[in-house]
């Protein structure tokens, strides 16, 4: 990095071939990833997944085992943090505590021997509306506006990359929306590439303008926020992102247009261009919202499918909509969310109903039927804690 | 009932009284007596003198020992303080091979009888042929003075957030800046009490200092051997003068953060 300069803009990202082990598990298996320059891109993901893995690497904080980090072209696997033009909001904001805020945002001003560190500094606190603050120590802050100050700090760098490690996990609801819309608004403004962490999948979808989601070391899906949920190509994307109704049958007939898939008797069709699959046995969602709750049995109606009858077995009311569960034998549970249009619950515990839904609302997975509980045991907060657990004994039995 | 409340009232400052009088017998008798107007012995009061405070260099020797164990003392705890705080860094930092072993090694000469120490480092100066004197004595307490740095300072590094130094390395520090610009500043107050401790350890040493001294004379030594025939107003005065500069710089960083904290509590 060239020093007394800025970068001019954002830069592309280009993770090739990426692998990552530590002594005794992998964190990433194989990655291949680009993330085009101006764009704020969300990688998301269950803990453990290795996306802050992910994260430290492109910061240069981990080598990768294997494979090559390219930011705007430039071959940077080999460069030092310090060296790379990238800038990252650390989790726990990691600002330091013996400086004022002012001078922890002049900080890497400072190193790189810019002109004017200070009142670059002070710029980049009016951004964050915290310039009143500037002479104050970190710890005299609230945790947002710690938040504040370490974008701040990033920021003003004007680093091609600006790496975002879950900044938001430690706020209380209320502030962590408010610093969604915050710092959207700021990379508009200043338009530099986003790269951000996190478990959140709503605050992913109203940030970003891509999203990755990952699971085990992996990419498992990569578009617009509005894409993956519409169209979820696996089922631990249909899962993480949002809630979805999964059913398995196996294909019995094909069109042009749409296949036709049997779900215990009942011809389900979905639209070819929706199925990742055309053949053989898959599974087939529909998004609760999708589903209209029917008291009685529908007409016969190729745009619409149907599934009942069922029971419901459990209404929860949750203001602006309501959350029916119902059975319907030899399926299983089937989740419905009706919007309250009418007030009083459409249906009661007990009642018979069935559910529908336009043919062109469904969609099919890529999963092979056997490897569709994607939740496997190792991403489960038990086993995380379990390694946790024995990384700290093995820690103990060394000291 | 009564009766045993009415003891408890009076028995606890009563005790804490004795106990206090009995610590400060000593003290207050080495500062009276730094003020007699003594000859050769200052065992027997023979008046008031300022004398002996004016003019402390009148016997030599006290001074030349007193220098002797600043000497001693500044240069064992800049040495140990440099060498305790590296190791101290890569124990908590760092994954290598014998690292719980060193661990445990420097835990030794805490644990180990001074006697033994001492002895055990005057036959080794001894083999080695090395001539005793200020750099044996240095050495020696440099050894013991090393371990509780590593305490001091492993208690501090540990508290420290890593994700620090890498935001310092993220922000364009290299290793060196990020060192003095965040590492240092911050292990600082654990830097500077490990210093003070050894200083301390280092000053008032005796028996280890008199196995590796050879004619080199340091306060403690001093103050023993001249005990037999009679210590020297002059060697009160020293004393008396080190224990008020104690007290002096204990209440001296106690006001100040106390100074700091109510500008704290102000402006928060």
């Amino acid at each position: 990095m060239a020093s007394g300069a800025f970068a001019e803009s954002g830069a592309d990202l280009e993770l090739v071939g990426i692998q990552k082990r530590f002594p005794g598990f992998t964190a990433i298996e194989h990655l291949d990833l680009t993330i085009p320059a101006g764009s704020f891109f969300a990688l998301l993901g269950p803990s453990g997944c290795g996306k802050t893995t992910t994260l430290r690497l492109v910061a240069g904080l981990e080598d990768p085992t294997e494979g090559r980090v390219l930011i705007g072209g430039k071959d940077v696997t080999k460069l030092k943090p310090y060296q790379r033009p990238v800038n990252t909001v650390f989790q726990s904001y990691a600002l330091f505590p013996h400086m004022t805020v002012l001078e922890n945002v002049a900080f890497g001003l400072r190193r790189r021997h810019i002109a004017d560190p200070l009142g670059k500094a002070h710029e980049a606190l009016r951004l964050v509306e915290l310039d009143h603050l500037a002479t104050r120590k970190p710890q005299q802050l609230s945790g947002g506006q710690q938040q504040r100050v370490a974008l701040a700090r990033a920021v003003v760098n004007r680093p091609a990359l600006l790496l975002l490690d879950e900044p938001l996990g430690a706020l209380d609801l209320k502030l962590r929306r408010q610093m969604q819309l915050e710092l959207k608004s700021i990379q508009e403004e200043v338009g530099l590439t986003f790269v951000h962490v996190t478990h959140d999948q709503e605050e992913a979808m109203t940030m970003a303008d891509t999203v990755a989601v990952m699971n085990k070391g992996e990419i498992e899906q990569l578009g617009a926020p509005q894409e993956l949920y519409e169209l979820p190509r696996t089922a631990f994307v249909a899962n993480f992102l949002g809630q979805s109704n999964l059913f398995t049958g196996k294909v019995t007939g094909t069109t042009s247009s749409a296949i036709t898939v049997d779900i215990e008797g009942v011809k389900i069709i979905v639209p070819s261009k929706r199925a990742q699959r055309h053949t053989g046995e898959v599974t087939v969602g529909v998004r609760p919202e999708k589903l209209h709750l029917l008291l009685k049995a529908p007409k016969v109606d190729s745009s619409v499918n149907v599934l009942g009858p069922g029971r419901i077995i459990d209404v929860s009311f949750s203001g602006v909509s309501t959350q029916y569960i119902l059975t319907i034998p030899g399926i299983g549970k089937v989740t419905v969310f009706q919007q309250n249009m009418s007030s009083g619950p459409l249906a009661h515990e007990g009642s018979e109903v069935w559910v529908s839904w336009d043919v062109e609302h469904g969609f099919g997975l890529a999963d092979e039927p056997a490897a569709s509980p994607k939740f496997s045991a190792d991403t489960d907060t038990a086993t995380i804690a379990l390694q946790k657990k024995q990384a700290l004994m093995s820690e103990l039995e060394e000291a | 009932m009564i009766s045993k409340l009415g003891f408890g009232k009076w028995a606890l400052p009563l005790y804490a009284i004795i106990a206090l009088t009995f610590l400060m017998i000593p003290i207050a008798y080495t500062f009276i007596f730094s003020f007699n107007d003594s000859l050769k012995t200052n065992i027997v009061w023979r008046g008031f003198t300022f004398n002996k405070w004016l003019d402390v260099c009148n016997q030599q020797e006290v001074c030349e020992a007193f220098g002797n164990s600043l000497i001693i003392g500044v240069t064992a705890t800049v040495c140990a303080t440099i060498l305790g705080t590296m190791i101290a860094i890569a124990l908590v930092r760092y994954r290598f091979r014998f690292r719980s072993a060193i661990s445990l090694l420097l835990f030794l000469p805490m644990a180990t009888p001074e006697v033994v120490l001492g002895a055990g480092l005057a036959s080794e100066f001894l083999t080695a042929g090395v001539d005793k004197g200020m750099v044996t004595i240095i050495i020696a307490h440099t050894m013991f003075c090393v371990s509780f740095v590593v305490v001091t300072v492993k208690a501090r590094v540990s508290t420290l957030d890593p994700a620090l130094e890498e935001a310092g390395r993220d922000l364009y520090g290299s290793p060196n800046q990020v060192f003095w610009r965040i590492t240092f500043p911050l292990l600082l107050p654990g830097i500077i009490a490990a210093a003070l401790l050894s200083f301390a350890l280092s000053f008032d040493d005796f028996i280890i200092t008199y196995f590796n001294s050879g004619t080199t004379n340091t306060f403690p030594k001093y103050v023993y051997v001249s005990a037999a025939r009679g210590i020297p107003a002059e060697a009160n005065v020293i004393a008396s003068a080190v224990f008020f500069l104690a007290i002096i710089l204990v209440l001296i960083s106690q006001v100040s953060s106390a100074i700091r904290r109510k500008r704290l509590e102000k402006v928060s």
